[in-house]
């Protein structure tokens, strides 16, 4: 035997770079049997409640409201709440999956344990979930577009790219969430979590009132949350416009993203080394 | 001797100040089966966590199937099948869904799994629960199930992590029959258990863990005979204690006193008998050595830690 190789192996870094390979496609695709076994009442349960809010605002203040203007147009306020709360959508079925749905999995269930006992790695499986999650929130959001739709709120074209955003939403706030999904102890936790990021940030993001309404200070900070990113880029092309700073916005997104991933990466990690 | 299928090399592993697992050093041929017995705290699952890559060692070094633990862990449990302690079954798929699913993360799909599935659960005893979810099984099916989903890929070694634990004697001797089987079908076995007759049943080699060293290794049959006397003659009752002390300790080798009973280790059972039956109100139980007592020896009768 060779002995100058005992004393190798240093504690790999939580820092490292993913290791992803398409196994995570059979983790995805577990999630996809389970889920389709519950999938009619999920969907119900899921396009119920934005729809309640919206119908509910939507008419009810859109009433009092009359017109909101966007980027100099007037728009109506059921168009102007339409196109923030699918966004809010996005953020709320991809996160409910990251963090309840996935701590089950991962701690309660064990699933992921038994998953890593075959050659798959927890890089593949956190990547699966992301996934998933984003997943979750397309599913969501395509049937509440479609709803939209039949209610007349928009026809613009662009809703096809507005689509295409809302995906990129979904994977955002999955990462997001795994973070908070890596460092919980108990579901307890993820109360934190929407009390204290999720819902400031709902008010904070021009959802449902314009954000010039908010003090100067409050707005630069709004300018950099991923959900105020998001309902710039849709609520235009709800209004059949491109959204002004596109690129900007959309590199928000992407930086939250990437750096989102990476870190709940590195505390998944840790969490499974120990 | 052949080539080792399994080899373990001056394992180390500390948490903080504490040193789990020291200077631990093993191996396994092809078609053994290798126990792991130990207290708790021995450092039995943070050995096995090592040896699935789960937690990488601070030194030493693990060869599996002719690879390297964790560079090439996926190459090792492609080959590999794994019962945990705990179940991590999918409660929400049934039994027959819950082979199928396990066998896609090997790249095994479902087609190739249709003629596999009844033959997994017959293996196990479980055609008749074929549509069963984990959660309307028993103890003892539950365990058979995760064998069964630890044998999709058909695996040559099998880790198994006190595979009995919690079962009835059926469900026990149940799953001993089927690891038997397997092991007469050339797979190698290696596996953890606090039942040393568990233990002294299907492992041709024991090692004995105690605070992460390597205390003992050998045959179970040899090990007894290495350690210990032929017969054990139990004492218990009014007095008996006070025995441990008198002459009659003379006819033993080795007298241990654990609770209100009196162990007499000893080489020539009949004397001793003889000589017990003199004290009237004492009951007496004789037997001949066992690995637990082996394990008692070697590792103390106090209670651990997490015991």
């Amino acid at each position: 035997m060779n002995t100058d190789v005992l004393t190798t192996p240093a504690t790999p870094s939580p820092w490292r770079a993913p290791q992803l390979t398409l196994r995570w496609w059979p983790v995805f695709l577990r999630n996809l049997l389970v889920w389709r076994k519950l999938a009619i009442p999920s969907l119900i349960g899921n396009i119920a409640e934005p729809l309640i809010w919206l119908v509910a605002f939507g008419y009810g203040m859109g009433a009092l409201v009359g017109t909101v203007a966007v980027n100099g147009t007037e728009v109506p306020y059921i168009l102007f709440l339409a196109s923030g709360s699918i966004c809010m959508s996005a953020m709320n079925a991809a996160s409910f999956e990251a963090l309840y749905s996935a701590f089950s999995r991962m701690h309660v269930q064990k699933t992921w344990d038994g998953i890593m006992n075959a050659p798959v790695g927890l890089d593949d499986i956190v990547l699966a979930e992301m996934l998933w999650a984003g997943f979750k929130a397309i599913f969501t959001t395509t049937a509440i577009l479609f709803v939209m739709l039949a209610l007349n709120i928009s026809h613009s074209p662009k809703l096809i790219v507005a689509w295409f955003v809302l995906v990129g939403v979904g994977i955002t706030f999955s990462c997001i969430a795994l973070i908070f999904n890596a460092l919980a102890k108990g579901y307890d936790f993820f109360t934190y979590y929407f009390t204290l990021f999720m819902t400031p940030m709902m008010f904070l993001s021009g959802v449902f009132f314009p954000l010039e309404q908010l003090p100067q200070v409050v707005r630069v900070v709004a300018g950099w949350l991923p959900l105020a990113s998001a309902v710039a880029l849709v609520r235009p092309l709800f209004m059949d416009q491109w959204p002004l700073d596109w690129l900007r916005h959309v590199l928000v997104l992407a930086a939250y993203t990437v750096a989102a991933f990476w870190l709940a990466l590195a505390l998944t990690r840790r969490r499974f080394a120990k | 001797m052949s080539q080792p299928l399994f080899q373990a090399t001056s394992l180390r592993k500390h948490y903080g100040d504490q040193v789990v697992v020291n200077d631990l050093s093993f191996h396994l041929a092809p078609g053994e089966c290798l126990g792991v017995i130990g207290p708790n705290g021995a450092g039995k699952t943070t050995t096995i966590r090592m040896c699935l890559g789960l937690t990488t060692p601070d030194a030493g070094r693990i060869e599996a199937l002719g690879h390297v633990m964790p560079q090439d862990a996926r190459a090792i449990k492609a080959q590999l099948g794994v019962v945990t302690q705990f179940d991590t079954l999918d409660p929400d798929f049934s039994c027959a869904e819950n082979l199928v699913v396990y066998a896609r993360y090997f790249g095994i799909g479902k087609k190739a799994m249709r003629a596999r599935v009844p033959q997994l659960l017959e293996f196990a005893a479980l055609s008749h629960k074929a549509d069963a979810k984990p959660g309307e099984l028993s103890g003892g099916m539950r365990r058979r199930l995760s064998l069964a989903r630890a044998l999709v890929n058909d695996p040559k070694l099998l880790m198994l992590d006190e595979p009995t634990t919690g079962l009835d004697p059926q469900a026990r001797h149940l799953m001993w029959e089927r690891l038997q089987l397997l092991l007469q079908q050339g797979k190698s076995i290696l596996l953890t258990t606090h039942f040393m007759d568990e233990a002294e049943r299907l492992c041709s080699r024991l090692i004995v863990l105690d605070h992460g060293r390597k205390i003992a290794e050998g045959r179970p049959r040899e090990l007894i005979a290495q350690h210990l006397e032929p017969d054990v003659v139990e004492v218990y009752g009014n007095g008996a204690l006070s025995l441990a002390q008198s002459p009659l300790k003379d006819y033993a080798a080795r007298v241990e006193v654990s609770g209100e009973t009196v162990f007499f280790y000893t080489q020539d059972a009949r004397r001793l008998l003889d000589a017990l039956g003199q004290h009237a109100g004492m009951r007496t139980f004789h037997r001949p050595a066992n690995l637990e007592d082996l394990f008692l020896k070697l590792t103390g009768r106090q209670i651990r830690e997490d015991g």
